[in-house]
């Protein structure tokens, strides 16, 4: 039955067409253009994207973990809660990623000179490398822009099943646990996904704080060779496959957890 | 309306490719790099090689415009068109001589390793290995450490050597490679306490190049010609040594 | 006036000196910065509501060759991180154009830091626009499509008249989502040595050595730009919303 569709769908006059200049343009731009240059930072590539890929991993894990409460602080929590998680969230959303990353960085980089005891303590290898404040800032921001987002979810969720569940005799933990999560959770899925596709599209910022993700690489292969279109022709490439991976991956997710939902 | 917005579509393309005549768009680093070339509180541009572009322009009769560029990308904007030439501390090597012309070099200093007071360390990779040296991307100092420090020595490249500086005070790299004017310059504020200058690197002239020299777009004889009359002007009439003298205690002019 | 304000945070007299609006404060400098990305922001967003208006339509109304063109496109845009389309852009855009004109014997053109940068986000921009108003126009009832049609009203009457006043208010939300990340999308260009507001806080601060005066600074010229945005487009909503029943 797919299969007929997709069939119908692709073997049309015009795509295939399309799909041949398509190619031919691929080619064109295989053989004409400098490649030579791969092999050589074949290895350098590789960490880059293993890089790019655990960042963005690491940094949208943390930052869900953190919008759970800011979400639900807003959505029911008391005035007290509720406000500073708003502001939080005003703020990461009002303001440039950028802007954030290079106050996390060289602002605090700025503090260590006055503050001598830093360099003894045990967190001091830590505070050297970069990656950690690369991986906070982007955590803060995933959080700012995830909370807001958990916020519509936990609201959208009929008031009435909760109530039910309440009358019920259900511990408010064990409410939040099997009613209201999962389904707040369902219910902003479709947009965690676009959201980690946008924080995927971030991650090329932490290069300026000297994190050598895959954008990194592609610069150093731009100043060693004077090369500049195809390093960033092969990046874009590179970074088209990644959020094509992940679309299909939540797609997968959503496909999972809809299953037996009126949807 | 559809004829209002078509006028308005060729205004606005009109201001905006307004095609000078005979203005000549000198590339400079939008980056500040004292005592070189910094922006001050009011935005003007100040500095020994600004000084140094109006007094070659000023003899060499062209009418010169500053252009700050981000200095990742100061080649590829000469050689699409955006600039003319590039007077931003840029070093002639054999690498960017592939790519474009120089002209007849306008300064050549030192480069050296400047590092944290407290680390034992000379401008050797036997006594940088095991250290963190920081470097401003796109530079010589750049191709310098990869070829001779990489390994042993944990590089991290920075987009300014402002940044460089700020981390080395910061005490998160143990030292950088730089030009050693630039570093005087740091090593003399309030932040520069913490470091002195380690040693010179060896030379190496097929890196670090024979002095500094202005670029131009491969087969761009005219201007290359002019900017070399102009310089030759203003050593020849005393202008260069006296600009020279405002910034630092000896002539920067190498060999 | 404020001595005793000064007195109790020191610092805090050095801080507001730095930033103070005439030379040797950088105040002035930060919001020079600041007009110029709002300069680029406004045309960003304009020329992304342009090019997704024409893009949305083509979507909906366009032949298939058309239609996959654009899908291309607004895929191509939402996949790829901004900073690398900015420099694909910046650098292929202004190479074509003056190979162009050299190849038809005229000189190269000069295109000044903003106009650069209102094309190159502006490009960004129409991939979002294309998405948001496409969705918008979908959801006028046809009905209304179909009477204006009975009325005998030409296709650009139709959607002067009929579309855009019924697609605005399903169109706002997005669209001011759009202009934030416009407004947001500028800090950008600071990568390409524009000297927009985060550039010059760049500068402010490596000069200075203030990072945290002047990068606070800058957050809130930010965060100023965004809440007021917020407020204006509600107004706007609220207005076109009149009569419709509430959300």
């Amino acid at each position: 039955m797919n299969r007929q569709r997709i069939a119908q769908e692709v073997f049309v006059p015009h795509r295939i067409v399309m799909v041949a200049v398509a190619l031919g343009l691929v080619l064109w731009a295989a053989l004409a253009m400098r490649w030579d240059w791969i092999p050589r930072y074949f290895d350098l590539a590789v960490q880059g994207i293993w890089r790019t890929l655990w960042l963005l991993a690491l940094s949208c894990l943390i930052g869900f973990a953190l919008a759970v409460p800011l979400g639900l602080a807003q959505a029911a929590g008391p005035r007290v809660l509720a406000a500073p998680a708003r502001a939080f969230c005003t703020v990461i959303r009002g303001t440039p990623l950028l802007l954030q990353l290079w106050l996390i960085y060289f602002g605090v980089g700025s503090l260590f000179p006055q503050f001598p005891w830093i360099r003894e303590s045990e967190l001091w290898p830590y505070l050297r490398q970069a990656w950690p404040y690369a991986l906070l800032a982007l955590s803060l921001s995933f959080a700012g822009y995830e909370g807001e987002v958990m916020r519509g979810a936990f609201k959208s969720v009929a008031g009435g099943q909760l109530e039910a569940a309440r009358s019920m005799g259900m511990g408010r933990f064990a409410i939040f646990r099997r009613i209201w999560f999962p389904q707040a959770l369902q219910r902003a899925l479709p947009t965690l996904g676009g959201e980690t596709v946008l924080q995927l599209k971030a991650t090329p910022l932490v290069a300026t704080i000297t994190v050598i993700e895959i954008y990194a690489v592609s610069s150093r292969v731009r100043q060693d060779t004077f090369i500049i279109y195809e390093p960033l022709l092969l990046l874009a490439v590179i970074y088209m496959v990644i959020a094509g991976l992940l679309a299909l991956g939540f797609k997968l997710l959503e496909q999972r957890f809809n299953r037996g939902m009126l949807g | 309306m559809k004829t209002l917005a078509l006028l308005a579509t060729t205004a606005l393309i009109a201001t905006a490719a307004i095609a000078q005549a005979d203005q000549v768009r000198i590339g400079i680093a939008a980056e500040p790099y004292p005592p070189f070339a910094s922006p001050d509180a009011a935005g003007n541009w100040v500095g020994w090689e600004v000084e140094i572009i109006d007094a070659v322009c000023a003899a060499a009769a062209l009418d010169c415009v500053l252009t700050p560029t981000a200095w990742d990308g100061i080649i590829p904007a000469l050689v699409s068109g955006r600039i003319d030439t590039i007077m931003a501390s840029m070093s002639i090597t054999a690498d960017r001589m592939q790519t474009i012309d120089f002209s007849d070099p306008y300064y050549n200093t030192p480069t050296v390793i400047v590092g944290q007071r407290d680390m034992q360390m000379d401008a050797s990779p036997e006594s940088l290995a095991g250290k963190v040296l920081g470097v401003q991307v796109s530079t010589i100092h750049q191709s310098y450490a990869q070829a001779y420090f990489e390994g042993a020595t944990e590089l991290r490249t920075y987009q300014t050597q402002d940044e460089a500086n700020q981390d080395l005070a910061a005490g998160r790299i143990d030292a950088t490679q730089a030009d050693s004017l630039a570093m005087d310059d740091f090593l003399a504020t309030a932040a520069g306490a913490c470091c002195e200058v380690k040693g010179a690197v060896a030379a190496d002239e097929a890196i670090l190049g024979a002095g500094v020299g202005a670029g131009v777009r491969k087969g761009d004889d005219a201007l290359r010609e002019a900017i070399n009359t102009g310089i030759a002007a203003i050593i020849a009439d005393g202008t260069y040594d006296a600009i020279t003298a405002g910034y630092f205690a000896t002539s920067i002019l190498g060999n | 006036m404020l001595d005793w304000l000064y007195a109790l945070w020191p610092g805090l007299e050095t801080s507001v000196g730095l930033l103070s609006l005439q030379p040797p404060g950088w105040g002035g400098n930060l919001l020079r910065g600041a007009w110029a990305s709002l300069q680029i922001a406004i045309g960003a967003f304009a020329l992304g509501l342009l090019i997704g208006t024409a893009g949305a339509l083509g979507k909906l109304h366009g032949g298939p060759v058309t239609r996959d063109l654009l899908a291309v496109y607004t895929v191509v845009v939402r996949a790829v991180p901004e900073l690398i389309l900015i420099l694909i852009l910046y650098y292929a855009g202004t190479d074509l154009l003056n190979q162009a004109l050299r190849a038809l014997g005229q000189r190269p053109v000069e295109i000044s830091g903003v106009v650069a940068g209102i094309a190159v986000l502006g490009i960004v921009q129409g991939a979002y626009a294309t998405e948001v108003l496409r969705g918008a126009i979908q959801s006028v009832p046809r009905g209304q499509h179909e009477a204006a049609r009975a009325y005998g009203m030409g296709p650009v009457q139709i959607f002067r008249r009929v579309t855009i006043p019924a697609m605005l208010p399903l169109a706002l939300p997005g669209l001011s989502n759009l202009w934030l990340i416009a407004t947001k999308d500028t800090a950008l260009l600071a990568i390409v040595g524009f000297s927009e507001l985060t550039l010059e806080t760049r500068q402010a601060a490596g000069s200075t050595r203030a990072h945290f005066t002047f990068f606070l600074a800058a957050g809130a010229l930010y965060l100023v730009m965004t809440l007021l945005s917020g407020r204006i487009f509600g107004w706007i909503e609220a207005r076109y919303r009149r009569g419709q029943a509430a959300q």
